[in-house]
């Protein structure tokens, strides 16, 4: 859509809905004065009482749909917003979001002379709220999430009590020294304040952080923290809001010890009920086979009432609403149909999304009201001063305390990151709207400042992070660059350190940890995860199933090229060459920023293309070209693109934006399957002995690794599966139009491998070699599931005329390896 | 999991392990508990297919040479003390360790960690890394897409950047030499094996 028809439709929706508020105002007021007056002639809504002298063909029934349709509309109008989004380049689009709600509400201002429309901090609660809670929990990263779950309690709790305390104290202290002038308040009313204004909010840092790519351990503690320090909140906000009820006189140690208590109280209290509901989610969906379309619904309701059922009972509705969603995905996740898994992810993301635009939008909308504004300066500059000092304070000294336990410390850019990016939202604006205002005088001052407190940090300090983080990246980078071989030693260091955590056992990998996944698997898993979910839940199996999945797209794209020998390429380098093409456009574009940790780059664009196989006919002609470019830039280039990750550098792993955010997980595929290639051929080597015979000079590498692979795969699961493997054995599919192309062969793996690719037949011919007899493997084809795409597979096995006593001992030997 | 005396007891031969890795008694029970943990058939030494089952090591795209690293010169089987000593030369560097000349460097030391790191190139131990070995650890280490042109135009690069005596391969020397401003400590240490 270009920019004028979008325009034009924005304008009259915006006049549509300004004149309906405008009716809606002139109902109302009409209504109202009817009513004061009463005088029923002058009343225009439907009084049924009212005589009516011809059949109305049509009539005005603006009372009956007012609200609902008044909803809607700016719904609608609040996701019309984001349409804006290409039009201004504005990072983040939260920042974006807010103004465009600026602009709403000056328009709905200029036609009513009122706002007429606020947040209200119940509807904030109670409709826009849970839903994206729900999607964290959901989405979260488990595994991740628990095994720094330690690091982020301390966070939330101290961090957030000493960010309340501290800027509450300060405030009232300056406010003593007479900074502020003259205020109805004391110093309860600060420390109230000031929690209000700790808690960091896990919309506005989601919306961040989705544009700065930070490493994992980093989001995962912000994110979290900003999630679980809801408890911490709720009960602070509680307990000061008691004692100022109560005030100051009151006050002893047995209300202390209480408000301590309260805490304990609140946050276990909504874990659990987040936990309990998530066991019900789970036992329904065990059940729901037969009502597919429906369960993906249950998730929403049950999400839904265990926030409700929290805040009811006046615990931690937050925290209940996110341990929900954590503790359930898993096995909702295996119980439910692939597709009811998909409506429910694409319905969270939809429910979360658009709430999370509407708070935004409303957040701008609220600020253009005459009423709440009182402007402190002393106050308010002295509020975003401590917030942001305090901040910076609380995370440096805790992260230096959690690193002398950690093995691999975080650094210093990072704790800035982390305390930059400890952004304030909607939710600090909902607890200060829902202020009682008889008893707190400076009601409307708590809520300008906060206002402001928000505005400032989710769009200032929104918008300066990215640049921010950019231009301390290019500062850490050693002034003289490094030479290509430390480069490469580098990242070697950091696979090494990793696998020898792994040897060594992390910290967490103890008995603990163990016994726990001991318990769950026996009983938490039978009884939450339906039968057939549980036997499909092997790491291996799904990798298999992929596999599959992955020849069968494979298969047919062949398929379609089959029969043309003149086919020069093979996939591989189709895809490469593009790559190389792209390589040379993007490294003019790109800044130089030789950065290890990958911070603002962003390789997705590059990914998507390399993905595309559409063969490009000239491919020689840049192949001369690519000799006289700058090898230097190149290999530097290069080698930066294309090191695979370490666990230290992988994206995080949640967007809200977007699904196949975890780019690391097809990495992580490829090294996996490379490793069992290897695995193989060195295993088969030292079976067989080496036989160089002859070779075979067409086999690029990846066909017959992707073949050798498929095959141990196969013996994985056989062996594992043996009693379910019917003994089927499905003949080849011979091909003869790239038979005569072969020599008579030994297994691939164990002749040497040529990198003479220049004329390679495709792929698939490979993996149509008749094998011999003393080739090894199964080839008993597995049926285990029934899925269409393994009847593929299938079809490629060669003949099973083996020996069987070979891969029951290969496979029971492989066996303990990978489970 | 038991008093750490008494499984320090247990351990053969814990004292010399200690004073030859520095270790401390805590740090050498957690990992005998590990070396049993992973040793699952109970043998009392730990064959390659131990390591294999680790299931986080396989997204490792070294793995096998690191697994290698724990085999020296071929052999099957891995016992305690070697197990540690490897491990060893991930301890962070100590700093306030006197300087004795005569004493031989102890096993965490900068150029010990170099020369491990050097042993995972260099697998035909001939002291030198040459071009088709550093061809093999590139390719483990990059993604698919990248082809052998443009492999061996990286690889060329590397060694042009960093060999210095003109024979095309890389030797410890110009290995140490091309990192002398890495901070190895950093780099290879794992912080709670101190």
């Amino acid at each position: 859509m270009t920019l004028l028809p979008r325009l034009s439709l924005a304008l009259t929706l915006l006049v549509v809905f300004s004149e309906l508020s405008q009716a809606n105002i002139l109902r109302s007021s009409s209504g109202s004065s009817s009513g004061s007056e009463g005088s029923p002639s002058t009343n225009v809504t439907s009084n049924s009482s009212t005589t009516i002298t011809t059949l109305p063909i049509v009539t005005w029934k603006w009372h009956h749909v007012e609200t609902p349709y008044l909803v809607a509309l700016w719904v609608l109008v609040c996701w019309l917003c984001k349409l804006y989004h290409s039009v201004i380049f504005f990072s983040p689009k939260s920042g974006l979001l807010i103004i465009c709600g600026f602009i709403l509400g000056g328009i709905v201002w200029g036609a009513d002379k009122a706002q007429t429309f606020k947040l209200e901090p119940r509807n904030f609660f109670y409709f826009l709220l849970p839903q994206i809670i729900l999607d964290t929990g959901y989405f979260m990263p488990n595994k991740l999430f628990f095994s720094n779950l330690g690091a982020i309690l301390v966070h939330a709790v101290i961090g957030t009590c000493w960010n309340a305390g501290a800027v509450g104290v300060s405030l009232w202290g300056c406010y003593l020294g007479g900074a502020m002038g003259d205020l109805n308040i004391g110093l309860l009313q600060f420390l109230l304040f000031g929690s209000l204004l700790a808690a960091v909010d896990p919309v506005a840092v989601i919306a961040v952080f989705e544009e700065v790519h930070v490493n994992e351990v980093l989001f995962i503690w912000v994110f979290g923290e900003s999630l679980l320090n809801d408890g911490v909140t709720v009960v602070l906000y509680n307990v000061f809001d008691a004692f100022v009820s109560l005030g100051g006189s009151k006050i002893n140690a047995g209300e202390i010890i209480k408000g301590i208590v309260s805490f304990f109280v609140v946050s276990f209290g909504g874990s659990l009920i987040g936990v309990a509901f998530a066991i019900i989610i789970s036992l329904l969906t065990k059940y729901t086979g037969k009502v597919q379309i429906i369960e993906a619904g249950f998730i929403f309701v049950l999400g839904y009432l265990s926030y409700l059922t929290a805040e009811m009972l006046s615990l931690s509705a937050i925290l209940s609403v996110t341990f929900c969603g954590v503790c359930c995905q898993k096995y909702v996740n295996a119980n439910m149909d692939e597709k009811s898994v998909t409506a429910v992810r694409y319905a969270m993301k939809v429910f979360a999304n658009g709430s999370e635009t509407m708070i935004f939008v409303f957040l701008g909308v609220t600020a253009i009201d005459n009423v709440i504004w009182v402007w402190n300066t002393g106050f308010i500059c002295l509020t975003i001063l401590f917030a942001i000092v305090y901040r910076f304070i609380g995370v440096f000294t805790l992260t230096w305390m959690l690193n002398r336990y950690r093995l691999v410390p975080i650094e210093v850019i990072d704790q800035l990151v982390m305390s930059y990016g400890g952004l304030r939202g909607a939710v600090a604006y909902g607890l200060a709207a829902s202020l009682d205002e008889t008893r707190i005088k400076e009601k409307n001052l708590i809520i300008s400042t906060t206002l402001i407190v928000v505005y400032f940090t989710v769009v200032i300090q929104g918008l300066t992070m990215k640049p921010l983080v950019k231009w301390l990246k290019v500062k850490r980078v050693e002034p003289t660059e490094l030479k290509l071989i430390a480069k490469v030693n580098n990242r070697a260091c950091e696979h090494i350190l990793a696998a020898m955590e792994d040897i060594a056992g992390r910290i967490g990998d103890n008995w603990w940890t163990r016994g726990w996944k001991r318990f769950e698997d026996t009983y938490i898993t039978w009884f939450l995860m339906k039968p057939e979910a549980r036997k499909n839940k092997d790491y291996l199996f799904s990798i298999f199933h992929k596999l599959n999945l992955e020849d069968a797209v494979n298969y047919v794209a062949e398929g379609e090229k089959r029969g043309s020998l003149a086919f020069l390429r093979n996939g591989d380098r189709t895809n490469v060459d593009f790559d190389k093409k792209f390589g040379m456009e993007f490294s003019g574009v790109m800044p130089d920023i030789t950065s290890e940790l990958d911070y603002g780059i962003d390789n997705v664009p590059m990914t998507s293309i390399r993905r595309d196989s559409i063969p490009s006919v000239s491919l020689d002609i840049h192949e001369q070209d690519m000799k006289d470019m700058n090898e230097d830039f190149n290999a530097h280039h290069l080698l930066q693109q294309h090191l695979y990750r370490s666990r230290k550098n992988h994206r995080h792993k949640y967007s809200r934006s977007d699904f196949k955010i975890n780019q690391s997980e097809d990495e992580v595929q490829e090294i996996f399957q490379r490793t069992m290639r290897s695995r193989l051929e060195s295993f088969k080597s030292a079976k067989m002995g080496v036989s160089p015979a002859k070779k075979i000079t067409k086999h690029p590498k990846p066909s017959q690794k992707v073949r050798a692979f498929r095959d141990f795969e196969f013996s994985e699961v056989d062996s594992a599966y043996s009693g379910d493997a019917a003994a089927a054995g499905g003949t080849g599919i011979e091909n003869p139009a790239f038979m005569p192309e072969m020599d008579t062969p030994p297994p691939p793996w164990l002749t040497e491998v040529e990198t003479d690719t220049s004329v390679a037949p495709s792929q698939r011919a490979q993996r149509q070699l008749p094998w011999s007899p003393t080739n090894l493997q199964r080839l008993t084809p597995l049926r285990i599931s029934n899925r269409s795409t393994d009847s593929f597979v299938m079809a490629d096995v060669p003949a099973a005329q083996d020996s069987p006593e070979e891969p029951p001992e290969d496979g029971s030997q492989q066996d303990g390896t990978h489970m | 999991m038991g008093s750490t005396s008494s499984t320090l007891a247990k351990i053969p031969n814990a004292e010399d392990l200690m004073q030859e890795t520095g270790f401390t008694p805590a740090h050498l029970v957690r990992l005998y508990d590990r070396f049993k943990v992973l040793d699952k058939d109970k043998k009392g030494f730990l064959t390659p297919q131990d390591f294999v089952a680790i299931k986080e090591l396989a997204m490792n795209p070294i793995c096998d040479r690191i697994i290698g690293a724990f085999f020296t010169s071929g052999g099957e089987t891995l016992d305690f003390p070697s197990f540690v000593r490897i491990l060893a030369h991930f301890r962070p560097i100590d700093k306030n360790r006197p300087k004795e000349p005569t004493s031989p460097d102890p096993i965490n030391s900068r150029s010990n960690k170099l020369k491990f790191a050097f042993q995972l190139y260099d697998q035909d131990k001939d002291g030198k890394i040459s071009r088709h070995e550093l061809l093999q650890v590139l390719r483990a280490m990059l993604e698919k897409q990248v082809t052998e042109e443009q492999l061996e135009s990286i690889a060329d690069r590397t060694i042009q950047e960093a060999d210095l005596d003109r024979d095309d391969a890389i030797s410890f020397e110009e290995f140490r030499k091309s990192l002398e401003k890495v901070n190895i400590d950093h780099k290879m240490s794992i912080r709670f094996l101190r």
